[in-house]
Formats: structure tokens, sequence, C-alpha cells
């Protein structure tokens, strides 16, 4: 069965356009989870959990979709809680360590903006289920960019010790961001039929926002422009595995169990 | 419960006829039902009082993140992921509103927090518990937050008037927490063998400690006597522990479960269950600091303010340099 309703792209390109998104999602969903109780402030405790808790929603949704459209009877569980890394999709900047809260921070920002941009395209979407689960999610994305570009600013221009640790973060995270922009052929494929843009389009704009906020911030974007590839391939870092060893733990230890 | 074992100062609860006029005012009020409110005056052992209990309680919720937060990267199913992280964020909002009502009474919350970190303050014995398998999360809603209820549900009709408005917003989120704990339960105690085992032993491991968030019998407590004159306290330890029982007994018993108490008992003559006390010997060594959990519970909180500090440095940083950008650009606008 497939749900696709599409028939200018494949099904395997729309389920692997889905499990990018809601891959993305979960992973660094699972990254910001982990600070609870944690964080320097009891406001950083509750924006984190409310962040954390959009992206697994919007997870629930791409996934949810992915296996619709896959017509295989995986849902948005047996997705996330299934599947080896290799079979995962998100980009690497998602599954990077948080690290200190700057570092965790500048992650936030360079994918939310990223995100934002990608988002207010997919609401275009010539698939109607991409275009309603992208304004949803964009309505929560629009307060998470808010809020990472304003505390970016804030650290960066802040004292000598936050700016340092903010150059730091983007420094070491800049070389994981040029992936989000470079296109295969399964995003040509999906761009061609109209259901998401080009990722090479989206690079101008988010290049913008990230330039005015980091000026703001008084940071520095980095010369180099290596990037760092293979979260689309699920050629991912060693961190992932560890990731889901422990996201998984319950569903492989006693499978197929209702929790 | 979340304030366990708070001091008074007091000796003796004194009679009207021996309170000075503002304090028989005061206790007048009180008596009414009227609410208290943060200008008013107050007696400065009803204020020191409060600020024991109500930063008690803030330190509970935050802390209380910690065993939770400790399955949130292992939950499940996605669901239960979303569900227990609005459940912890929720614990973290509590926090917020309680260190927000002890301000109104002279306290900074960075003030209460020093407390904390320093081991002055105290916060539920319940926390230093381990949460060791995923069942612990369906019992530490069921049971803790549970508990936690028939507290905060009596505290809603505090004198202190921020303090009651605090318990009336927590009481409507306290609900949904022992919900998804039951739901956690049911599922748990309805599955296959190894979750009914994890069930059980949730159950087992969480029991006693459950009973001790109530603290010591208090009848004869003149601390307890002068918070309930002052309506800071609503009921004595050993009846909402009773309620609790009889509450949770039957919740128990139609999940499968076993309560870990060979004497607990129908007792028609008083209407309630007879039950066993917990140890309190144990209760008293967790207080102290030799729980389970004690070292690591304080610990990420005094790890995280101190790995904070640069954050909320940068931030006030920040601030001080946009006030001045903003006097510079009035003055030259001048
Ligand atoms: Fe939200
Ligand atoms: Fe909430
Ligand atoms: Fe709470
Ligand atoms: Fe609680
Ligand atoms: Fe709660």
């Amino acid at each position: 069965m497939s749900a696709s309703a599409n028939p200018q792209v494949s099904q395997e390109a729309m389920v692997e356009f889905l499990l990018r998104m809601g891959d993305s999602t979960l992973i660094l969903g699972h990254r910001v989870s982990e600070w609870c109780g944690h964080s320097p402030v009891l406001e950083e405790d509750i924006a984190l959990a409310n962040t954390a808790l959009d992206l697994i929603g919007q997870t629930q949704m791409w996934l949810g979709l992915a296996g619709e459209i896959e017509g295989k009877g995986r849902d948005a569980d047996k997705l996330a809680f299934l599947r080896d890394a290799v079979d995962f999709r998100n980009a690497l900047i998602t599954e990077r360590p948080n690290g200190d809260f700057g570092m965790t921070l500048m992650r936030q920002f360079l994918f939310d903006a990223y995100h934002f941009q990608l988002l207010g395209k997919l609401e275009g979407s010539s698939d109607a289920r991409v275009a309603e689960i992208a304004a949803k999610a964009k309505k929560e994305v629009a307060y998470h960019l808010e809020r990472s570009a304003d505390l970016v600013i804030r650290l960066g221009d802040g004292t000598d010790e936050s700016r340092k640790r903010m150059q730091a973060a983007l420094d070491e995270l800049w070389g994981y961001t040029g992936e989000l922009f470079i296109p295969d052929a399964v995003d040509e494929a999906i761009a061609a039929a109209g259901i998401a843009p080009n990722p090479a389009d989206l690079r101008a704009p988010w290049l913008a926002e990230m330039s005015a906020v980091l000026q703001d911030a008084t940071l520095k974007i980095p010369a180099s422009t290596y990037a760092h590839k293979g979260g689309k391939k699920g050629v991912h870092s060693e961190y992932l595995g560890h990731l889901l060893a422990q996201m998984q733990f319950l569903q492989r230890a006693y499978p197929g169990c209702t929790w | 419960m979340y304030a366990q074992m708070v001091k008074t100062d007091a000796d003796r609860v004194r009679s009207l006829d021996e309170m000075s006029a503002h304090e028989r005012a005061f206790q007048e009020r009180v008596d009414r039902g009227e609410k208290i409110e943060p200008k008013e005056w107050m007696p400065e052992a009803y204020r020191k009082t409060l600020i024991r209990q109500i930063g008690q309680h803030a330190h509970s919720e935050i802390v209380g993140q910690l065993p939770e937060g400790n399955w949130i990267t292992r939950a499940p199913t996605l669901e239960r992921k979303a569900i227990l992280l609005a459940k912890v964020q929720d614990e973290a909002g509590h926090g917020l509103y309680l260190y927000c009502a002890a301000e109104t009474l002279g306290v900074s919350r960075d003030e209460l927090l020093a407390l904390l970190h320093s081991g002055k303050m105290k916060y539920s014995s319940i926390f230093n518990y381990p949460t060791l398998n995923w069942a612990d999360i369906g019992a530490v809603g069921w049971l803790v937050d549970g508990a936690a209820i028939m507290n905060q549900v009596q505290l809603q009709k505090t004198s202190y008037g921020p303090y009651s408005r605090a318990m009336i917003r927590i009481c409507k989120e306290e609900s949904f927490h022992q919900r998804q704990g039951y739901d956690i339960m049911m599922k748990m105690a309805a599955g296959s063998p190894e979750q009914k085992r994890m069930a059980q032993d949730a159950l087992n491991r969480f029991w006693y400690p459950s009973l001790m968030m109530f603290g010591p019998s208090d009848a004869d407590s003149v601390h307890s006597a002068q918070s309930m004159a002052w309506k800071i306290k609503i009921n004595t330890n050993d009846e909402l522990r009773q309620k609790f029982v009889d509450q949770t007994v039957p919740q128990a018993k139609y999940l499968g479960l076993t309560i870990p108490d060979e004497n607990l008992k129908w007792n028609e003559e008083k209407g309630g269950y007879d039950f066993s006390e917990p140890d309190w010997d144990e209760f008293f060594e967790v207080i102290n600091g030799n729980g389970p959990c004690n070292k690591e519970r304080l610990g990420a909180r005094v790890k995280a303010w101190e790995d904070g500090r640069w954050f909320r440095d940068g931030l006030n940083a920040h601030a001080e340099k946009a006030a001045a950008r903003r006097a510079a650009a009035k003055i030259a606008a001048e």
C-alpha cells in the first residue's frame, strides 16, 4: 500500500525525506532532554523541556507519516526505537554531544535558524500532509529560534568568558552546518516535485540570519568551509550509537511489550 | 510531605489572651479564614516558618526533576517520553511558582538556593531514592505525586495568599501527574512477566519511602500545633498518611500488585486500613544525608549551579551593557 499521493516522486524518496525530517527532530530532542534538571537556571530547565517536547511531538508527526507512506506496518515508535544507526537519517549536528550550555545553545541556534527556513518553505509544499505538519511545527520553531538567537546574542556580548565559550562552540559546530545545505539525488527529486525546497536554496537566507545574529553577538563566523557529511546516508559519528543504545534500551531488551 | 518537619520557633502555642494586640488581630483573621497578603503585618515567626516550608517545598520540586529525569532519555515510546518531559517541566514550573511565593516574604531565590546547596535547607526525603526500572516512573507518579496531592489539596486553603494561589495552580497539574503514573503502572502490571516484575519491584521499593513523605507522627509536636493554628498546615501527618493508605490500597489491588506489608488489614472500626509504620531510623538517616542518592541529588544540583555560573554572569553583564547603551543613546539624543 502506498499512501503517497504524489506521482512525481518515488515512495522511497518520500520516506527518505520524511525520515530526514523526523530523525533530526528526534535526535536533537533527545539531546536537549538530557539537560532536564541540570541547566544553569530554573527558567532554562523549563525552556529546554519545552523545546524537547516540541521536537518529540514533531518527530511523532514526521515519522508517523513516514511509516504510513512506507506501508510496512512501522509506526513512529517502531521507526524510532527499532532501527540501528545505519538507518538513521538525522543531520550530524543534531547528534553532537551537549557539551557546556553554550555548546547546546549554539547547536540549537544553528539548527533552529535552518529549521525555521526549511519549515517556512515546507508550509507551501505540494504535499498537503507535509504542509500541514510544517505549519504546526513552524509556530513552535519560530519560538525556539527567537529564544536561541536572543541567548546567543546576550552570551556572545556578555562577559569575556561567555563570549569565549560561545565562540568556541561556534568554531566547533560550524563544520556540521554545511551538510544541511548540500543536496543529494533524493533532495533533488523531492524539490523537483515541489514537496520541499532544494537545501542549497536555504543557505543564503540562513546565512543572512546567522550573520545578523552573530554580529550582534560579537562572534565571528569561522573561515573554514569544510563540511562534515554523512547523516543523510546513515554514516554517523560514534556518538549516535551510544545515544541509540540508551534511547532504545527498553524496546530492545523487552521486545513486543506495550508500555 | 514535600515539606517535612518544618520548625516554627514555638515552644508552645499561645492563647489569644497571651498575644499582643497585633498578634491577636492577626490570629483572629486567620481563624476567620482570611488570607494574609505580603504587605500586611504578620508575626515574624509566621514569616520565618513559611519561608522554611515554602522553600523546602520549592527545593523538592526542583530536586524532584532528577529521579524522573533519569528515565527521560530511556522512555520506551515517543508518547511516554513526551508525557514525562511535560511532567518534569511542570515540576520545574512548580519550583518557580513556589520560589516566587517565598520571594514575597523577603527572601530571594538565590538565597534559598544557597541554603539548599550548603545543606542547610532540605528537600523531601523521597527524592533520595533511586529510579531503577521504568515502572519506578509509574510508581513515582502514582505514589509520590499521589502523596504530594494529599497535602497540596489541603494547602490550597492555607492562610498565606501567595502560597495558597501557588497551590491552586500546582494542584491543577498534579492530577495529570498521578494519572500518567498510574497509567504506566497499569500497562506494566498487565504486561509481560518481566514488566509485572518491574511493577511489583517498584511498589516494593517506593511504598515505605512514600509513607515517610508525610513525616513522623506529629500528634504531639508543638511545631505542628503552631503551624495548624496559623493554617499553614491543615492536617496532621498521621491523618494524611492514613488517607493516603486508604486511597492507595484499592488502587494496588486493581493493579494486581501486592503492598509489601504483612500487617495491612482493613479495620472496620476506624473505617480505614491498619498498616505498618515505615522504618523511621531509615528516614532520619536519609534526612541526615545517608540515603541511597543524597550525594548524587544534591551533587547534581550544585554542579548545575556551579557549571551555570558563567551563563548567569554573561546574561547579567549583557543586561548591564544594554542598559548603559540605552542611557548613552538617551543622553546623545538630548
Ligand atoms: Fe511548546
Ligand atoms: Fe505543563
Ligand atoms: Fe509538583
Ligand atoms: Fe512533584
Ligand atoms: Fe507532580
